[in-house]
């Protein structure tokens, strides 16, 4: 434990203490958010330092047009961790699935937060807020999930938009998107906003946002899409641990056989790794236990824009082609193209032969 | 009998036929190896081997070959004689528009008159024309592909800035149609190059080697 009087550590830090955490855990922790974070292992100090001083900053969870699977994935851990305990901790004055008040209790909790800590708090966004009809399909306490969302996330420090809903719409705007559904990003433009697309994200990930928020006061450096770099700057096919059977040429051909009993490369059963970035590869998933592709089925590009448009079907290698129906692939259409130039083509020659040939003429001898 | 006096004109300069050749060499590895990167038609038994390393790295190659390949024949579309150039792929002139119709008329068997020209028709310069287009989407969406798993400067500048523009797997589905649609071009290519060769007897498949072809003094006008 820390030599240090207590009072000079925060209050996340205390609690922390108090639930039992050693410090050995928390340094534990603070070194494998580095990691994640793509930090060389002195930051695990620099990192402890901040979360000891750090203060509980408000956080609201919002949810939307979403199945609850990112609240899923937050909750679900088989023993509490640091890390759980520090979204414990820091959580939640509003947080539908959790929350203990309901009804007009509930919703003036989310008021207080963004009149009392107006530019102070964290909004964390899950599910896609649609537009159509005047953003009707989605309403909590007589608001619409666009009203909410301008409000709270329009007032709060920092948004992060967990799990592909709220990134890009996600599910609920595949096509043909009923209800106009859109993530955060374009609902509520010019925000300070993180995405975190995973369907649903990993919570590691979350964590590590946070921290980083804690430590250097600031967002994590994102990409062109807007999810940040240390968890979605690689690809998933670069660090996948069945790589050396692609390249061998070693392939799943069907579930449950040889290779797939051998661990063999899942790319013609449809696995999406080489379309998509993320970090699955390496922080995995239920605390590095595993992840899809380790457990035997191919990566669905979850994280991917629009993945239930443009990585469906899930076991095939290509997408659907558009305007053809869902059996269609590429390959039947294009051996049907190539098919239909070989018949033109006998029966352009067939035609050749029943009409005769052209005028002879005659070549110098 | 009237005789017919048949003159050798060069059409097919060096460089023309020296990148038809390397895209000819190039388009059959990317068929052999494409088609295994994109399904798999044979698989290892062994781990040592590194049949879909040798696939993709082959494919790279001949990506990297046939974009100096069009470079060159672009460079040439501008510096070359006039059947080389570019304006010959377009129905700018009455003239060529009249072969148009002339050609388009020989191929529906609406007329007996062979489409002759000492360089390529004008229906055929329009459909090099979509061949080009279908070459540089190739090539861009190609190295798009690549430049995720290459640190190359030429990668990300020929095709990374593509990523922004189409969705990854939308890039792969339009790359693994388009080369059907080479291969539709490739097989009407050949028949309709061998009909011509027999019926306007210039040896225009002999042009392809030589450069030279043998056309009548009445062609020539």
């Amino acid at each position: 434990m820390g030599k240090k009087p207590e009072r000079e550590y925060g209050e996340i830090y205390r609690t922390l203490l108090n639930r039992g955490v050693t410090r050995r855990d928390f340094m534990k922790f603070c070194t494998a958010t580095a990691a994640t974070l793509g930090l060389s292992a002195t930051y695990a100090d620099k990192i402890a330092e901040a979360v000891q001083k750090a203060k509980k900053p408000p956080v609201v969870w919002l949810e939307m047009q979403a199945c609850t699977g990112d609240t899923e994935s937050l909750l679900r851990a088989s023993k509490p961790t640091a890390a759980e305990l520090i979204l414990d901790i820091i959580s939640y004055d509003y947080h539908e699935t959790v929350m203990a008040p309901a009804g007009h209790q509930a919703e003036k909790s989310l008021a207080d937060v963004v009149k009392n800590h107006k530019g102070k708090y964290i909004a964390i966004v899950e599910g896609s807020i649609p537009l159509k009809d005047g953003g009707i399909y989605c309403t909590i306490g007589g608001k619409s999930a666009l009203a909410i969302a301008k409000e709270v996330c329009g007032n709060a420090m920092a948004t992060i938009a967990v799990g592909n809903c709220a990134w890009d719409g996600g599910w609920p705007a595949a096509q043909p998107n009923p209800t106009g559904a859109v993530g955060v990003k374009d609902a509520v433009p010019g925000i300070a906003l993180v995405n975190l697309p995973g369907c649903p994200m990993n919570v590691e990930n979350l964590v590590a946002t946070i921290v980083h928020f804690l430590t250097f006061g600031s967002l994590p450096v994102t990409d062109t899409m807007g999810r940040p770099l240390f968890a979605y700057g690689k690809r998933i096919h670069d660090n996948c641990e069945r790589r050396g059977h692609f390249d061998a040429g070693q392939y799943v051909k069907a579930w449950g056989d040889h290779g797939h009993r051998q661990g063999w490369c899942l790319y013609e059963m449809g696995c999406k790794g080489p379309e998509t970035y993320h970090n699955c590869p390496t922080v995995r998933w239920n605390e590095g236990v595993n992840w899809p592709v380790g457990s035997g089925h191919g990566c669905i590009g979850c994280a991917a824009p629009n993945f239930w448009d443009t990585m469906t079907p899930f076991y095939r290698r290509l997408p659907k082609v558009p305007g053809f129906g869902i059996e269609s692939t590429a390959d039947k259409v294009g051996v049907g193209l190539a098919a239909a130039t070989a018949a033109g083509l006998v029966a352009h020659g067939v035609v050749r032969a029943v009409k005769g040939k052209p005028k002879e003429e005659k070549t110098e001898e | 009998m009237e005789q017919i006096r048949r003159i050798r004109v060069y059409a097919w300069e060096f460089p023309v036929r020296f990148s038809h050749w390397i895209n000819f060499l190039c388009v059959l590895t990317f068929a052999v190896t494409g088609l295994y990167i994109g399904n798999p038609y044979a698989h290892a038994h062994e781990s040592h081997q590194w049949i879909m390393g040798w696939m993709r790295t082959l494919h790279f190659i001949a990506g990297y070959v046939f974009l100096m390949s069009f470079i060159i024949r672009t460079y040439w579309a501008f510096m070359g004689n006039r059947y080389a150039s570019w304006k010959a792929l377009f129905p700018f002139t009455s003239e060529q528009r009249r072969d148009l119709a002339n050609a388009l008329r020989f191929y529906t068997f609406t007329s007996k008159k062979p489409p002759y020209a000492i360089g390529h028709n004008a229906a055929a310069g329009l459909v090099y024309m979509g061949v080009v287009v279908l070459f540089a989407f190739q090539i861009v969406s190609g190295f798009a592909m690549y430049s995720l798993s290459s640190q190359s400067i030429i990668a990300s500048v020929v095709g990374g800035w593509f990523l922004s523009v189409m969705e990854l797997s939308t890039i792969r589905l339009f790359h693994h149609i388009t080369m059907y649609l080479i291969f539709a071009f490739v097989l009407v290519h050949i028949y309709i190059a061998w009909w011509l060769d027999t019926v306007e007897k210039n040896g225009l498949i002999d042009g392809i080697f030589s450069g030279s072809k043998f056309v009548t003094e009445k062609e020539l006008e």
